[in-house]
């Protein structure tokens, strides 16, 4: 059902599902952002519309919700291992379509690639989507280049206009809970970005890794992480267990996430280590998201969002690198 | 759904301590019936973290397995506090493990290993030397840092009877007067005293530290060993050993899913 309402019967309806919900959304920290004097947008529980920021991208992507950057797997009580108990509330989680693909990307690893993760497994089959229109876009999205502008998979889909809020219900439960004007619209979704990028298809390991492009990373990237924790599909984690200092006979096992571009990611015990270099580990990152990611599941990892571009310190462009590749590909001279 | 990432307790059933920094860990297991030679289990220490380590050996009637493991890294350093009688926390088993009856059975089996990478081949060595599958002949190359490092000496001695064997370290003691019959040098200066007559029965099994598979393969390759014939065993940090923490991705393969056994056809591609 297609409705238009207005934002104070918006807000009515989310008081409603908050009672079966936990309600996500990007939000606003004043003043938490990573220089002085600028915010943070980040997701995290809303009451209201007021309170999500839509007008520009939230630096860190609606992942968190699904897999915490810290989560616990286990207690451990001298020699027993307890799981979590598992929240019992559902989230409704507000996104954009190209985070919205970004989501099958974690069903792909977590719930499938051989084994199923029994702790992404718990939230995700709890969680309902509401995807809002975008518009335009930024300046560093590209997601109409990796098809995801669009997605007719949410439970929710609404424009935000000025005054009103354009409705698609689709979950048959949440009905009941907003009183509107029946009206008829599409969503708002991106149909053209400023960056455009023609990804060839089937890049071979074997036919990039020696390429002179990826030395330019060794100097410029410091191999911070920063892309690889604000992009919405990096699923990497790494297990860390910790004992309690008042009590080492109890502790916990986590997962946190981790990056391929952070010193450690492949040292093995004894210090054997394997791409040592920053420009290894671009191509690494690099391969995964456009070409061996694809080769393994059909479709690519990259989303083109663009959020790697806007957190990179060193002011690194992912679709830029992508870009360069392609005209090296097709026989430009590096 | 069951969870993956949950470990069991099993019981330390030995420990030989074959040199200062390897110790044999024997411990109780319940499903030695799926073991496969060369598959690898997480090794879960509460508090401390898990490890993937290869399984040297095991045994379906007595109901347990054996792991080679060398003290180097934050989980092991507290394994080798354990005792005989304590509980292990493992899951497992994991990764693919050698095609002993698709691709070895009755070829000429060649089997080159270095250092700690006798423990993953050991239990398919054994399992031929001792006529539980067959083969129309084994050779063994093993390669050792010195004398000192010489892994699995009784075993050694026992194999060297019925097989043809090199055992090289890389550097002689100063007498020159090893035992076992230790020669001198790298196992890719050894090679060419294996019999490839016939070369399509051949298949080559190599494990070891990454450049010593490396400059072996290549060794063999160019001795007209067929690369589909040659078969290499990673070694990757893991964190989950499930496919999900994506430590252990090369290229589009996890290690941990499709390895750690690869046909070197395959092996050569996965790039770092």
């Amino acid at each position: 059902m297609k409705i238009t309402l207005s934002k104070e019967n918006f807000n009515e309806g989310l008081k409603k599902l908050a009672k079966e919900y936990k309600i996500y959304a990007p939000k606003l920290f004043p003043y938490e952002g990573r220089f002085s004097d600028t915010d943070l947008i980040r997701y995290a529980t809303v009451d209201s519309l007021e309170e999500m920021v839509f007008d520009k991208k939230s630096e860190f992507s609606p992942k968190e919700v699904l897999t915490p950057h810290s989560e616990t797997m286990f207690y451990f009580t001298e020699k027993e291992y307890k799981e979590p108990d598992v929240e019992e509330k559902g989230a409704l989680i507000f996104l954009r379509a190209c985070d919205r693909h970004s989501v099958k990307r974690f069903d792909e690893i977590y719930l499938r690639n051989k084994f199923s993760d029994i702790y992404y497994n718990n939230r995700r089959e709890k969680v309902k989507f509401a995807v809002i229109g975008c518009g335009e876009g930024f300046d560093s999205c590209f997601c109409v280049s990796m098809d995801s502008n669009k997605t007719d998979e949410y439970d929710l889909g609404l424009n935000i206009k000025e005054d009103a809020v354009e409705l698609h219900i689709k979950d048959d439960g949440m009905l009941g809970h907003f009183n509107g004007e029946k009206s008829d619209f599409e969503i708002d979704f991106a149909t053209e970005n400023k960056i455009v990028l023609n990804i060839p298809d089937n890049i071979e390991l074997n036919d990039v890794i020696d390429l002179e492009m990826w030395k330019e990373y060794d100097k410029r990237c410091v191999a911070c992480g920063r892309c690889n924790f604000v992009c919405p599909t990096c699923t990497c984690t790494t297990m860390q267990d910790v004992f309690y200092s008042e009590n080492k006979n109890t502790g916990e096992r986590r997962r946190v996430w981790a990056s391929c571009h952070v010193d450690g990611f492949s040292e093995m015990a004894g210090g054997h280590d394997f791409r040592t270099k920053h420009g290894e580990r671009m191509r690494f990152k690099t391969m995964h998201k456009i070409a061996d990611y694809k080769r393994r599941f059909g479709y690519h990892m990259c989303t083109g969002c663009g959020r790697c571009d806007d957190t990179c310190p060193e002011y690194i462009s992912f679709s830029n690198c992508v870009d360069k590749l392609t005209k090296v590909l097709e026989g430009e001279d590096e | 759904m069951n969870n993956i990432y949950m470990p069991k307790p099993y019981k330390i059933l030995d420990i030989a301590k074959i040199t200062n920094i390897e110790w044999l860990f024997k411990v109780e297991f319940d499903k030695v019936d799926e073991v496969n030679y060369g598959q690898f289990i997480q090794i879960s220490i509460p508090k401390v973290g898990e490890a993937p380590i290869s399984i040297t050996e095991f045994n379906v009637e007595e109901g347990w397995i054996e792991f080679l493991i060398r003290k180097v890294g934050k989980v092991t350093n507290i394994l080798f506090e354990l005792e005989v009688g304590d509980d292990m926390f493992m899951r497992g088993p994991y990764g693919n493990g050698f095609p002993f009856d698709e691709r070895y059975k009755d070829k000429h089996l060649i089997v080159v290993a270095g250092g700690s990478g006798c423990g993953p081949v050991r239990s398919m060595v054994n399992a031929v030397h001792k006529g539980v599958k067959s083969v129309e002949k084994m050779d063994l190359v093993l390669g050792f840092k010195d004398n000192e490092c010489i892994l699995f000496r009784d075993e050694i001695e026992e194999w060297n009877v019925k097989h043809e064997m090199v055992v090289t370290v890389d550097n002689l003691c100063e007498d020159g007067q090893c035992a076992l019959g230790v020669q001198e040098g790298l196992v890719t200066q050894h090679l060419h005293k294996l019999d490839f007559k016939n070369m399509e029965n051949v298949e080559v099994v190599i494990v070891g530290p990454p450049m010593m598979m490396k400059f072996t393969a290549i060794e063999l390759e160019k001795m007209g060993v067929p690369e589909e014939q040659i078969w290499l065993s990673f070694e990757r940090k893991m964190s989950c050993a499930v496919g999900k923490c994506g430590h252990c991705k090369v290229d589009e393969t996890y290690v941990c899913l499709e390895g750690p056994v690869f046909n070197y056809k395959q092996g050569k591609k996965l790039l770092d």
